[in-house]
């Protein structure tokens, strides 16, 4: 393609071959080539950042799943125990047969490293109380070696992962450059190792000065009741309301009215749904603070417009030859509408309802306003009753609570927490995917 | 839980309901189902239905209305005059309440008996010492007009939840005797039912339209209380942020504008990032690429709109913040002071708004009828030229809708900017600094411990207010764009 005709004169005809591209259609086509580019350059950057922000997550996160520890093998015996338990500073004394033991293994592996009893606290915590509550609890043991598994000092385990290192370390009473010999020469000798940290998982929340001890189940808990909730009022009410709007709403202003609204809540910040739920829910009604219940109502009210702007299209895309069917054969309005078209609809209503109820699980503004972050889920609810009406955490609250804490060893603790968050919306994600895959009917 | 008790018991009663009423329709037909004028089930229905809905009814209004008895006629019985100074009577009625809860739970701990709880001539040092023992919070606050009003919420509280439990239940055996003795072979039990379930479904459907008068009930009572206690003058034109932390004093600045500020700015950055970048991958998704490219790349990039808002926070704090300050910090340019910052906050927003902007952009730029591009086409334009001249306008109106949608999200997000973009409201062009948004002060006023009748804690409703009608007028405005100017294409 070529403008030729439109600027040379008309008289004298091309002034070139048309088979040797002109200066301008050079430019064109350079044009071209560069818009295609810039598109293309566009995608790679939308998908560099999904890149950077998993690796981020992933890089960040795998921390907080293990744990160090220390594997001491004791040997206690029944006048060392007698010994120290008549002692006035009785840890002071089990810490003493620990640094033993452990200068023991050492010398077995062939590692050198001078510590003394302060050290070890750095590293490993207040030990002698560990040891001493084991052999009080079991007297049996005495005599015969035990293996003991101690969990190392949060720092020491953040040196081990690289988020402390040497340059950038301040000596202090917690942590001093020559523990880090130390730690380095326990790792040498196979006494420091890595674990899988069980605790992370099923644990509930420690306080603000132990990130070790830190788990997110309680608040995974906290979660399943909110969602429980969600699940169970907003899809009957969504449904209800969108066949009811999809099949039976006359044309007139009230329903206009309905439907404008249900479009503009879908897009009302979620802070604000926040803000109802505090004026509604716990300054009204006087429901409990923290509770996955108010949690679950605030949430539900947000998943509503979702759920029904999804099953509505689910009901239109059953084709009305069914409905007509239906009729024909003498099924009255509501018998064709919950007898045929719900059920075609199904498959689509359910794959709407998880991804609201993704969306819903991921959300973290509104609890925030109702008091779910506060609140240090220490423990699991008592029953199943209770745990909707005791206070929670959900698992978006617990990382915000995290992220917000001023201790820099929580940070692992909230990225490892968004690679759960993220593998619930993964699964949550993935069934609507196979159910629509697998239900859905293309008319 | 005893409201969950009652609900099972309706629920029981709900569903002998079921079966003697099927079984009486039938029995009245003699056992031939064709003499019944409806399937037996519908008879069965309508007998459930007329025990749960009114039951279920009640209790849920019963709800809603005792706590505000209960608390007026608690509220009654504290004079004027012993309402201390620097107090408030809802703070009063919170004491009041708490009270009442401590002695529910002693009585419930088994610490004291409940002649003891109710006992009016009891002294308030006595009960609060009792109190302690049984481990409850008490507060110095209690005085004796406080224990006795205390003492008949509870009262009331309990006498109310038992009159509730029993017009609950004799409802719904009302309810049940009204079916059965409807349930006849003559009884057009279809009709009533279908008639039933579909004021039901207007039930649900209004649902949505009560939840909107509930955000805007809750905004503006107290939004009104807000101005009662601040000047909306300098609400809306001051120009500085700066509450008091010390609860109530009138030493606090409550100016928007320095917020507004904040989150334009913030939003302008997201926009500047997202805008660009999402229209040119909706062109070329829906211009260049090929099918399979098209398969991958478009759900990848939506998945970056389905991540939760809280990973972008962190990302925003811990990765994108550093980063920044690493580059334009003291060790690089020496612009950027900490890592929270307008340019963290906008630069991760405008990451999460891409695929706002790309998949309504996508839509629109298909919904073009290809035989405008054939025109361009045919009149010797290149690709590019046609997307441009031909394509682009066509799309426009819709594009600025989406574009629109991504500002109200960026307007409303908070997440990221409670994490990323600082805590510190001022007025600065510096991109580099830290600003904070509407969102973010409502959060920070409302998390803490001020209580909720200060204005440092009501301004928050203020803050949603605001928040509220500028969402809700750029969607409504994006909405009418896009009706007024979209191109009809047959």
């Amino acid at each position: 393609m070529t403008d030729a005709s439109l600027n040379s004169p008309a008289a004298s005809g091309p002034s070139q071959s048309l088979h040797k591209l002109d200066a301008r259609t050079k430019k064109r086509n350079a044009a071209e080539a560069r818009f295609e580019a810039y598109g293309l350059v566009a995608i790679l950057i939308g998908l560099f950042f999904l890149a950077v922000l998993a690796f981020a997550i992933v890089r960040s996160g795998l921390p907080a799943f293990t744990k160090t520890v220390l594997d001491v093998e004791m040997n206690v015996s029944q006048q060392d125990f007698d010994a120290a338990e008549s002692q006035l500073f009785k840890t002071k004394a089990y810490a003493g047969l620990f640094s033993k033991s452990l200068q023991a293994q050492l010398t077995e592996q062939g590692v050198t490293a001078p510590f003394d009893d302060a050290a070890i606290e750095r590293i490993a915590g207040k030990v002698g109380g560990t040891i001493r509550e084991f052999y009080r609890e079991n007297p049996g043991q005495l005599g015969q070696p035990v293996s003991f598994e101690l969990a190392a000092a949060s720092r020491v385990d953040g040196y081990f992962n690289g988020r402390v290192t040497r340059d950038t370390l301040t000596e202090s009473r917690f942590l001093m450059l020559s523990d880090l010999d130390l730690a380095d020469a326990l790792k040498e000798a196979g006494i420091v190792r890595n674990a899988f940290d069980w605790n992370f998982i099923t644990g509930a929340d420690s306080g603000v000065d132990n990130p070790g001890g830190a788990g997110i189940g309680a608040s995974v808990v906290g979660s399943f009741f909110m969602m429980l909730v969600v699940l169970v009022l907003s899809l009957p009410i969504g449904v209800a309301a969108s066949i009811y709007l999809e099949e039976f709403a006359p044309q007139n202003r009230i329903t206009d009215l309905i439907e404008v609204n249900i479009s503009n809540l879908a897009a009302v910040p979620s802070i604000v749904f926040g803000i109802l739920g505090l004026a509604v829910f716990i300054q009204f009604m006087h429901l409990p603070q923290s509770a996955p219940l108010v949690g679950g109502l605030v949430l539900t009210l947000m998943t509503l417009p979702t759920i029904i702007i999804s099953t509505r299209a689910a009901l239109k895309a059953v084709p009305p030859s069914i409905r007509d069917a239906a009729l024909g054969v003498g099924a009255s309005k509501m018998q064709a509408v919950f007898h045929h078209v719900l059920p075609l609809a199904m498959p689509g209503i359910l794959t709407g309802t998880i991804i609201g109820l993704a969306q819903a699980l991921g959300e973290t503004a509104p609890l925030l306003l109702i008091g779910m972050v506060g609140f240090v889920a220490r423990g699991y609810p008592d029953g199943f009753l209770q745990g909707f009406v005791e206070p929670n955490s959900a698992m978006p609250a617990q990382i915000y609570t995290w992220a917000a804490r001023a201790d820099v060893s929580f940070y692992d603790k909230a990225w490892g927490g968004i690679i759960i968050l993220l593998l619930f919306l993964l699964t949550m994600n993935i069934i609507a995917i196979i159910l629509r895959r697998r239900f859905e009917r293309r008319w | 839980m005893p409201v969950f008790w009652l609900i099972v018991i309706v629920l029981a009663i709900a569903a002998a309901g079921y079966f003697l009423g099927r079984a009486r329709a039938l029995s009245s037909a003699g056992g031939d189902i064709r003499k019944l004028h409806s399937l037996p089930s519908y008879y069965a229905w309508n007998v459930a239905m007329k025990v749960v809905v009114p039951a279920v009814g009640l209790l849920i209004v019963w709800l809603l209305v005792q706590p505000l008895y209960v608390n007026n006629a608690a509220s009654r019985m504290i004079p004027d005059t012993q309402i201390t100074q620097g107090s408030s009577r809802n703070l009063m009625m919170a004491e009041v309440r708490r009270a009442a809860e401590g002695l529910d739970n002693a009585v419930a701990a088994g610490a004291i008996d409940e002649r003891f709880a109710r006992n009016a001539r009891a002294d308030f040092n006595d009960v609060t010492q009792r109190l302690k023992d049984a481990g409850q919070i008490v507060t110095a606050t209690i005085t004796q007009p406080v224990l006795r009003a205390a003492q008949r919420y509870r009262v009331l509280s309990a006498t109310g939840r038992m009159i509730m439990a029993g017009a609950v239940i004799a409802l719904a055996l009302a309810g049940l005797l009204l079916g059965l003795k409807e349930s006849h072979a003559d009884f057009r039990a279809r009709n009533v039912v279908e008639k039933g379930i579909r004021w039901l479904l207007i039930a649900a459907a209004s649902i949505a339209v009560l939840t909107t008068i509930g955000i805007l009930l809750s905004l503006i009572f107290n939004t009104v209380e807000f101005f009662r206690l601040y000047p909306a003058r300098d609400f809306f034109f001051g120009t500085s942020w700066a509450p008091s932390f010390s609860g109530r004093g009138g030493s606090s600045d409550l100016g928007v504008i320095p917020l507004l500020w904040g989150t334009f700015y913030i939003s302008i950055v997201a926009l500047a990032v997202a805008v660009p970048i999402g229209l040119f991958a909706a062109v070329y998704l829906s211009e260049y690429a090929s099918p399979r490219i098209r398969a991958v790349a478009k759900p990848m990039i939506e998945v970056l709109a389905g991540i939760p808002t809280i990973v972008y926070g962190l990302f925003a704090l811990l990765t994108v913040g550093p980063l920044l300050l690493s580059v334009f910090g003291d060790d690089g340019l020496g612009w950027m002071k900490a890592g929270t910052a307008v340019m963290t906050a906008g630069l991760v927003m405008g990451i999460m708004l891409i695929p706002f902007v790309s998949s309504l952009s996508d839509d629109i730029i298909n919904a073009v009828p290809q035989a405008m591009r054939d025109g361009s086409y045919g009149l010797g334009a290149t690709k590019s030229e046609t997307i441009k001249q031909v394509v682009l306008p066509a799309a426009l109106p819709g594009i600025v809708g989406a574009i629109l949608l991504a500002a109200s999200r960026a307007i409303g997000e908070t997440m990221i900017v409670v994490l990323g973009a600082g805590a510190a409201a001022r007025l600065s062009l510096n991109p580099f600094e830290a600003m904070t948004t509407v969102t973010a002060k409502i959060v920070s006023q409302l998390t803490g411990d001020a209580d909720f009748a200060s204005p440092e804690a009501l301004v928050a409703f203020a803050l949603g207010m605001t928040l509220f009608v500028l969402t809700l007028g750029l969607n409504i405005f994006a909405l009418y764009i896009v009706r007024k100017y979209r191109e009809q294409y047959e």
